[in-house]
């Protein structure tokens, strides 16, 4: 890479206000150190301990739902367990953003469950997470389902998504969840 | 009296993804602090179950389940609902059972996350505001 490309990122990074950006494979540990930078950023921008709370919590879900599904791709393409994860300022708050690979099969099935869960006011997405929670089946590692629900639930806003066509067998997923 | 006033209380410290355990026998004190965020909430809730199955064999007249949680993943929330449904069962043979669940003043969503439960568990269920966690 030149030295005037590292440059243009850097000024991009600048211009595009982004606080956090990782992109390689998501481990275990990864949400620890995620957590310490961005609870020591959170504090340099100034964000309120209500914002940083609501920041962390769409954080985990998110995290940890690539985290599971990668996971679960590893036996395809070495390729799959690589994500995105960036944390950007924007002008009515901070949205975090994340892309990560998965089955072409499985796109027409999550892309269902978003809509759905775009189409429920907080009242019904209330009711979806309580029966979720009470009747929904838990998985073994403990993912019940929730996590989408969660963050909609929490952040009151739409899940803003697309879906990015790679090759025959995976699809780029990207999802961007502005939390105020 | 019972077997519990022999058992072992579980004390666990706090870390970055899981919050502080202190289970009293004794004092029939059942207390979550913190924040529980594991990625495999089933292998953190292990040992905890493990307790409170035991304790349940032959628990206090009273129980209170005290939860100061900061925030907690959905993961974790499956984990505490089979906790608080154990302890319906506790209830159901009449010993009391009382749940008592913190948020901080303004903390909308762990206000929700309260009244989720309550709505869903049939125990006592008192939601208390507090200053600071």
């Amino acid at each position: 890479m030149s030295f005037k490309r590292i440059y243009d990122i850097y000024q991009h990074f600048e211009e595009e206000k982004i606080i956090f950006s990782y992109s390689g494979n998501i481990s275990s540990n990864f949400l620890n150190a995620v957590i310490e930078i961005l609870e020591g950023k959170a504090e340099e921008e100034g964000v309120s301990s209500k914002l940083k709370k609501k920041l962390m919590n769409v954080l985990v879900e998110c995290v940890q739902n690539i985290y599971y599904h990668a996971n679960h791709l590893s036996t395809t393409a070495s390729k799959s367990l690589n994500a995105l994860l960036m944390v950007v300022k924007e002008e009515d708050g901070i949205t975090v953003q994340t892309g990560n690979y998965m089955l072409n099969d499985k796109v027409q099935d999550l892309k269902q469950r978003l809509d759905l869960i775009n189409g429920l006011d907080s009242e019904e997405l209330k009711e979806l997470y309580r029966e979720t929670l009470a009747y929904g089946e838990t998985s073994e590692k403990g993912t019940a389902g929730l996590g989408i629900i969660d963050i909609a639930r929490k952040t009151k806003q739409k899940l803003d998504y697309d879906f990015f066509k790679v090759n025959d067998q995976l699809s780029f997923f990207s999802l961007k969840i502005l939390i105020n | 009296m019972t077997n519990t006033q022999q058992m072992e209380n579980l004390i666990i410290d706090s870390s970055v993804k899981t919050p502080q355990i202190d289970f009293n026998a004794e004092k029939g004190v059942l207390l979550f602090k913190g924040r529980s965020i594991p990625e495999n909430s089933i292998n953190f809730f292990k040992p905890l179950n493990d307790w409170i199955n035991l304790y349940c064999e032959q628990p206090n007249n009273a129980t209170t389940i005290e939860i100061k949680l900061e925030y907690f993943n959905t993961s974790s929330s499956k984990c505490l609902l089979d906790i608080l449904r154990r302890f319906e069962r506790v209830a159901q043979t009449g010993k009391d059972v009382v749940v008592k669940w913190f948020f901080e003043t303004e903390d909308d969503d762990m206000e929700e996350a309260g009244e989720d439960y309550k709505a869903i568990i049939k125990l006592p269920f008192e939601l208390i505001e507090v200053e600071e966690i």
